[in-house]
């Protein structure tokens, strides 16, 4: 690009950092024989129940648009499943829209509510778009910084220690991405304390709540007084194993919802239709598909967390997703260093823990959603990676 | 017999690979090496676990020549010992991989594996139609095997996702 060029980007794109993850991914993608540790997204291919409904939409010639919200029968399936799963209620009518993602939802969320300049307090280590989004949406990210001797939980003195007159929203995700962190009730209902006391909103990125392991898992809105201060952000992608469908949802109360409406109609006017008849055979049919990648994710999380263990990266079990987060202090590298001589060295790619924000250093994310070989091939080649460090 | 949870999740990753490393298996289940070499034990004493199996493409290995036909086979019951007498002669010859009780149009289906069509046909005509109970049989030869106790032959499994994303 010449100089010339550039100067039509506008400020605020330009000054926007490019994901920390796409340098690392060039590296990595240029290289044979890697074991990638680093993809967010299941290894399961999408289940063929769900494929083989869409092949039917597309044979029976379901090419047009759907409605702005999205087929109103996908909008009532999305009801009953978050009715039956969570104890929660939306009307399919008024309350729900279909996304492309959870990130378009994500998106739709901010630019509906931020006001030039308004604070948006972002969890760390954090999902790489919330803080981007944020200021693409004319906001101010503001960080709170979760600890890893903490498990990364997110306290409530942490969150008032970032407030101001000016802070409009928070952004909540558990389970957490990289961390693998659950907010379990109680850690909830300690954050919608402070979210009342200060007239606060939250938008709960629950993309990964089909993938906890250990304990029941509370949605935010279930939470008592949430429902009508929570943007509830979910899809398709992690549970359902559908990432490449980009078929995501958003439920909020009506006037919320009708904000992010009147933005959807004009940006995208409606989600795939082909994808949207295979969202409505998975919430209709996909449970036993869910349950059975649920256990297999599971049993690689306790073989792979604990092996991180024993090879003498120290890692809390996470709760759900299916992202081990294991401290490297003991190298002394920084997060950065560790994975490109990883990579080099062993040619195992993991993420830096520091493209999640500032205490994501010192740690690096690492998938167990490869096959068991592959893990064990990693483990094998971590542990040669550590040996030659002493 | 009632199988615990952990006892559940080894079986249930046993079905799958046989040949997983126990440590890695205790590792899967938050169980140690010992409790996990118990509850083996105990399966594979009870009878839980019956055999470790292997799956063969034996379509890969030159100079396998082979055929496996499934036979739909009708009987008559004996008072007393129902279809059970007649299933356990048939199942006593080595050739006879399966036997299974059916619901429906026949009674017993039973897979037999010969090295040519002709050695299938003869223990129909000289073994299995010759027995006293058996009433008629229907022979279908397998031409060509899809998938087999869950698992995909030819499974073209590769990774397709790109190798670093958020």
């Amino acid at each position: 690009m010449t100089r010339a060029t550039k100067t039509y980007v506008s400020e605020t794109v330009s000054r926007l950092q490019p994901s920390g993850i796409r340098r690392f991914f060039d590296l990595a993608a240029s290289m044979e024989g890697v074991i990638s540790l680093g993809v967010g997204e299941p290894d399961f291919v999408t289940s063929w129940s769900v494929r083989e409904a869409c092949i039917l939409s597309l044979e029976q010639g379901y090419t047009s648009y759907t409605a702005n919200a999205g087929l109103l029968e996908l909008r009532q399936e999305i009801a009953a499943y978050l009715s039956r799963k969570f104890g929660l209620e939306y009307r399919p009518e008024s309350e729900l829209l279909v996304t492309v993602g959870a990130s378009q939802a994500l998106d739709l969320a901010l630019r509906a509510i931020v006001n030039p300049g308004d604070e948006v307090i972002v969890v760390e280590p954090s999902f790489v778009s919330y803080g981007p989004l944020v200021t693409l949406a004319g906001g101010v990210p503001v960080s709170v910084r979760t600890n890893g001797a903490d498990q990364f939980k997110l306290r409530p003195q942490q969150i008032e220690e970032v407030i101001s007159p000016r802070t409009k929203a928070l952004i909540l995700c558990s389970p957490n991405n990289p961390t693998g962190t659950v907010l379990n009730r109680e850690d909830l209902a300690a954050v919608a304390r402070i979210v009342e006391k200060h007239d606060l909103l939250v938008i709960s990125d629950e993309i990964y709540a089909e993938l906890t392991y250990d304990d029941p898992y509370t949605s935010f809105p279930a939470i008592e007084g949430m429902r009508e201060r929570t943007i509830l952000v979910s899809g398709f992608s992690k549970g359902f194993a559908m990432t490449g469908w980009r078929l995501g949802f958003v439920a909020a109360p009506e006037a919320l919802l009708q904000a992010m409406l009147k933005i959807h109609q004009y940006a995208m006017m409606c989600a795939p239709t082909m994808a949207q008849y295979g969202a409505i055979e998975a919430l209709k049919n996909g449970e036993h598909d869910v349950d059975e990648m649920r256990k297999s994710y599971r049993r690689r999380r306790n073989y792979f967390v604990q092996s991180l263990n024993d090879i003498g990266l120290c890692c809390h079990l996470p709760g759900g997703a299916f992202y081990a987060f294991p401290s490297i202090a003991v190298t002394g590298m920084t997060s950065e260093q560790f994975a490109e001589r990883l990579l080099i060295e062993e040619k195992v790619a993991v993420v830096p823990g520091s493209v999640f924000g500032k205490s994501g250093e010192g740690y690096v994310r690492c998938s167990y959603a490869s096959s068991l070989e592959q893990l064990q091939e990693a483990i094998k080649r971590m542990k040669r990676f550590l040996s030659r460090l002493q | 017999m009632k199988l615990t949870e952990k006892e559940l999740e080894i079986v249930e990753i046993l079905e799958n690979n046989a040949r997983i490393p126990i440590e890695t298996l205790a590792k899967m289940t938050s169980l140690t090496v010992e409790e996990t070499e118990v509850i083996l034990k105990r399966l594979e004493e009870t009878k839980v676990i019956v055999q470790y199996a292997t799956i063969i493409d034996w379509r890969k290995v030159d100079g396998h020549e082979g055929v496996t036909a499934m036979i739909d086979v009708k009987v008559t019951p004996k008072r007393g010992v129902g279809f059970d007498e007649v299933a356990e002669r048939i199942y006593r010859f080595p050739e006879v991989k399966s036997v299974y009780l059916m619901s429906g149009a026949y009674d017993l289906s039973v897979v037999i594996e010969g090295r040519s069509m002709a050695e299938v046909a003869h223990f129909v005509s000289e073994k299995l139609s010759t027995l006293d109970s058996v009433i008629s049989t229907t022979t279908h030869f397998i031409l060509k095997k899809y998938k087999h106790d869950g698992t995909v032959f030819d499974q073209g499994d590769q990774d397709r996702r790109i190798v670093v994303a958020p």
